[in-house]
């Protein structure tokens, strides 16, 4: 982001800029129908949103320069109610930032806010799900240490999610979250209850209307979409349901070993195998429990993110399709009636832009958050298969060491009986 | 695990080569469905150099045979812990082993158990030498014949009787046997339900398989890894039948020595009885030995109906007293004497006794270190077939 100055008073994005590129920066505040603003013309959007197909290239052109953590919860207790903040620090070098390094405490519900943000301002952006307000199924406690700490990771990889997308880290609602020390008083500001209402109405609307033509691209987004849901919510129950079996299977397996040192206590000669052979039972009990535990830790944490992600992606392109509808509307009002086209006319133009603004957005974000959810699950299951290779290889071990000191124990004998 | 020390197995090789369904009528005259198995006897000595082995010879037993067998052994040689039958009906299993016993899993292994059974007895010092055991092996007899008398001792062993000395040895041996009977049952238990478990376990990664072929269908770049990926789950799903199929041998180990247990409570048993026979002949000399006394000296300090009667009606004559004194003299004799077998008969059981339990210690203490081994192995290469399934699966994910 060197050489680039932004304007004090450009309370939208930040736009993404290469380097190379020559671009003005748009302090003219008018709004879309939506509350986010409109750049002056939709050519110079276009080229803010990159198809890079090459992903190294994209690795290459990026780097990082902002980190977030989230870490430390503490216990919050007021009069009215009790909750959990959050410490997240902020390190960076971008130059929109005062200082270079921020600490601030944040409740579930500042994440929130933000979020929801973001999405107003991007709507058709796929801006990361955050962990769910509060598991139903499983009756966990609200301020049980594993829920909490699942949680504080969940939000850690929001932020970084966020903090890694060229346009959503340059949001002046995520400066204000990482840096403002008093957030309720910036919340109070931006597009209010009432406008967001009307939108969620005009946007029913719309939906019951229906669209016209849907462009085939997008058909095809929605039906990649539907059927990944379906598979990544299948890999996340099979998931569950493995670490529910392995559960019970070590519950089981714990069992041996007492059994065997029990009988070593009644035997003479067998006495040393039969302890030799509860303490690997014990052993790979233990590996066990590890190898449920990164399950849990790992997998099951990724997989239930991309299960959030495809109903946000789901959502995403239901936004944009009712961004199309909208203009649909107005554009056959336009055709059909005489009267006041002039008016009526840039209006449509307005909305025929906006149109073109979000299909670009998405399709951009599109390749963005596929590569990205690629590279998530294949790392997780990477490390689940390694973790399990791991887990096979000491109990491996364990077995291997049992026989070696009964091959001992049989030759000392053979030396005792021969002498 | 079976030694060829005896006589009988340097002659001859023994082997339960086949089972087969037979249906018949049994003793109520109704129809039932059973299964027989093949002896197959051949003789020990090796082939020579492009000659053709003997054809063996061969007859057909089915189990309730074997089990008239053993209660033979049982009886004739009562000092020896006979070895024990597989079991009679499917215990200790897991959900997916069938309880049936005709299923065709069982009955294999019960070929393999009667196989065991007859190998074990064949090798035993005193057991293989036994006529009728041989003539179980070659001869089509007429079945009942051989094992109808009913040993009064085989009845007795059920009923209770205090021994008022018992053998520290024998005591100790009883406690031993009834705790290896408990613990092994305990283990036999909890692997079964271990089994249960890790099935559950496997099975439910072939889902992953099912999901990820599914998957990759809609997938452009993630297709080909995942489904290969999935490939491997199913893999890694269907190995576990083997693997638990493996594991039944141990289980069968380890079973074959919870019966064991019986065999030696049994030869505890036997030797209580004995004991308390020679405590029975001893008590009983002892009792006649005090009433030649009195008789002899006049006294009577132990309550008679003799005493009694000749207090109310009168001393009896001398003649009586000298005629008396005689029949209980030649009845001490005769005490004397059976209480000389029954010492005699309860040391020499006790001596064989001992050499068969010493004998038995040792192949036990061999055999369950080998069946521990054994386990181990199987740990092994269960543990390589995971290490391998899942480093093809991670390399499959790589490619994602």
């Amino acid at each position: 982001m060197s050489g680039q100055t932004v304007a004090a008073d450009l309370s939208g994005h930040m736009l993404g800029l290469d380097e190379d590129e020559d671009l003005e920066v748009f302090t003219k505040n008018s709004s879309l129908a939506d509350g986010s603003p409109m750049p002056n013309s939709p050519g110079s959007m276009v080229n803010q949103y990159r198809l890079e197909e090459d992903e190294e290239d994209q690795l290459g052109a990026y780097t990082k320069d902002i980190f977030v953590t989230v870490d430390n919860p503490e216990s919050n207790v007021t009069a009215i109610e009790t909750f959990i903040m959050y410490r997240v620090v902020t390190k960076t070098t971008r130059s929109e930032f005062d200082s270079s390094e921020y600490e601030v405490r944040r409740r579930y519900q500042d994440f929130l806010w933000l979020r929801s943000r973001l999405e107003e301002n991007h709507p058709t952006l796929i801006v990361h799900p955050l962990p769910e307000k509060f598991v139903m199924k499983s009756m966990v406690e609200r301020f049980n240490d594993d829920f909490i700490e699942t949680r504080r990771k969940a939000l850690h990889r929001f932020l970084n999610k966020i903090s890694e997308h060229p346009i959503l880290s340059y949001s002046q609602h995520f400066k204000v979250f990482l840096t403002a020390q008093d957030l309720v008083s910036q919340k109070k500001q931006g597009p209010g209850f009432l406008s967001r209402m009307g939108e969620t109405v005009r946007a029913v609307a719309n939906s019951v209307r229906g669209l016209r033509s849907r462009p085939e691209e997008f058909t095809v987004m929605q039906d990649y979409m539907e059927n990944f849901s379906n598979k990544i919510c299948s890999v996340d129950k099979v998931t569950q349901r493995i670490i529910k079996e392995q559960r019970e299977y070590l519950d089981e397996l714990k069992q041996y070993s007492p059994t065997y040192t029990q009988w070593a206590e009644s035997e003479e000669e067998l006495s040393q195998p039969l302890k030799a052979i509860a303490s690997c039972v014990e052993r790979c009990s233990k590996e066990t429990e590890e190898q449920i535990h990164h399950l849990s830790e790992v997998l099951v944490p990724t997989l239930h993110e991309y299960v959030l992600c495809a109903e946000t992606v789901k959502a995403v392109m239901r936004r944009r399709d009712n961004i199309q509808a909208e203009f649909e509307a107005k554009n056959e009002a336009l055709v059909s009636r005489k009267v006041d086209q002039e008016a009526l006319q840039e209006e449509v133009d307005g909305l025929a832009d906006r149109v073109e603004l979000a299909n670009n957005a998405l399709r951009g974000d599109w390749s963005r958050w596929q590569n990205g959810m690629r590279t998530d699950l294949r790392s997780a299951f990477i490390s689940t298969a390694e973790k399990n290779v791991e887990h096979y290889e000491k109990c491996l071990a364990v077995w291997e060491s049992f026989l070696l000191s009964q091959r001992e124990e049989l030759s000392q004998e053979q030396v005792e009986d021969a002498s | 695990m079976v030694e060829k020390g005896t006589a009988l197995l340097r002659k001859l090789e023994i082997n339960v080569a086949e089972a087969e369904k037979r249906t018949g009528k049994n003793t109520v005259n109704m129809q039932e469905t059973y299964t027989v198995y093949l002896i197959e006897i051949r003789p020990a000595e090796t082939v020579p150099e492009g000659g053709t082995p003997a054809a063996p010879d061969t007859l057909w037993r089915r189990y309730s045979e074997f089990e008239l067998l053993r209660t033979y052994l049982l009886v004739t040689y009562p000092y020896v812990i006979v070895p024990p039958l597989p079991e009679k009906r499917a215990e200790f299993v897991w959900h997916k082993l069938s309880a049936d016993n005709l299923d065709p899993d069982f009955v294999e292994r019960r070929r393999v158990g009667l196989e065991n059974f007859l190998l074990r007895v064949a090798s035993h010092p005193v057991l293989s030498n036994d006529k009728i055991f041989f003539l179980f092996l070659t001869e089509v007899s007429n079945r009942t014949h051989i094992y109808t008398y009913a040993d009064s001792r085989l009845k007795s062993l059920s009923a209770m009787f205090r021994v008022k000395n018992p053998d520290k040895r024998f005591t100790a041996l009883k406690h031993y046997s009834d705790e290896l009977n408990t613990v092994i049952s305990q283990l036999l238990r909890v692997r079964a339900r271990v089994a249960d478990r890790l099935y559950g376990v496997y099975k439910v990664h072939g889902n992953y398989g099912r999901v990820f072929s599914e998957w990759s269908a809609i997938e452009k770049e993630m297709g080909d890894g995942l489904q290969s990926a999935g490939h491997h789950m199913d893999t890694y799903a269907a190995s576990i039948d083997d693997i638990l199929e493996e594991e039944e041998h141990y289980a069968d180990e380890l079973k074959e020595y919870l019966f064991y247990t019986d065999a030696v409570r049994s030869v505890c048993r036997k030797h209580e009885l004995i004991q308390y026979e020679l405590e029975m002949a001893a008590q009983d000399l002892a009792h006649k030995k005090q009433q030649k006394e009195e008789l002899a000296t006049g006294t009577v300090r132990i309550f008679s109906l003799k005493g009694m009667t000749s207090k109310l009606f009168g001393q009896e004559s001398q003649e009586q007293r000298e005629s008396r004194l005689a029949t209980l003299e030649q009845s001490i004799r005769e005490g004397e004497e059976t209480v000389k077998e029954k010492n005699a008969e309860c040391q020499e059981f006790v001596r064989t006794a001992w050499e068969d339990i010493e004998r038995f210690k040792e192949q036990k203490d061999k055999d369950l270190r080998e069946a521990l081994i054994g386990y181990a192995i199987m740990q092994i290469s269960m543990c390589k077939k995971g290490i391998q399934v899942w480093s093809n699966a991670k390399e499959c994910f790589n490619k994602m």
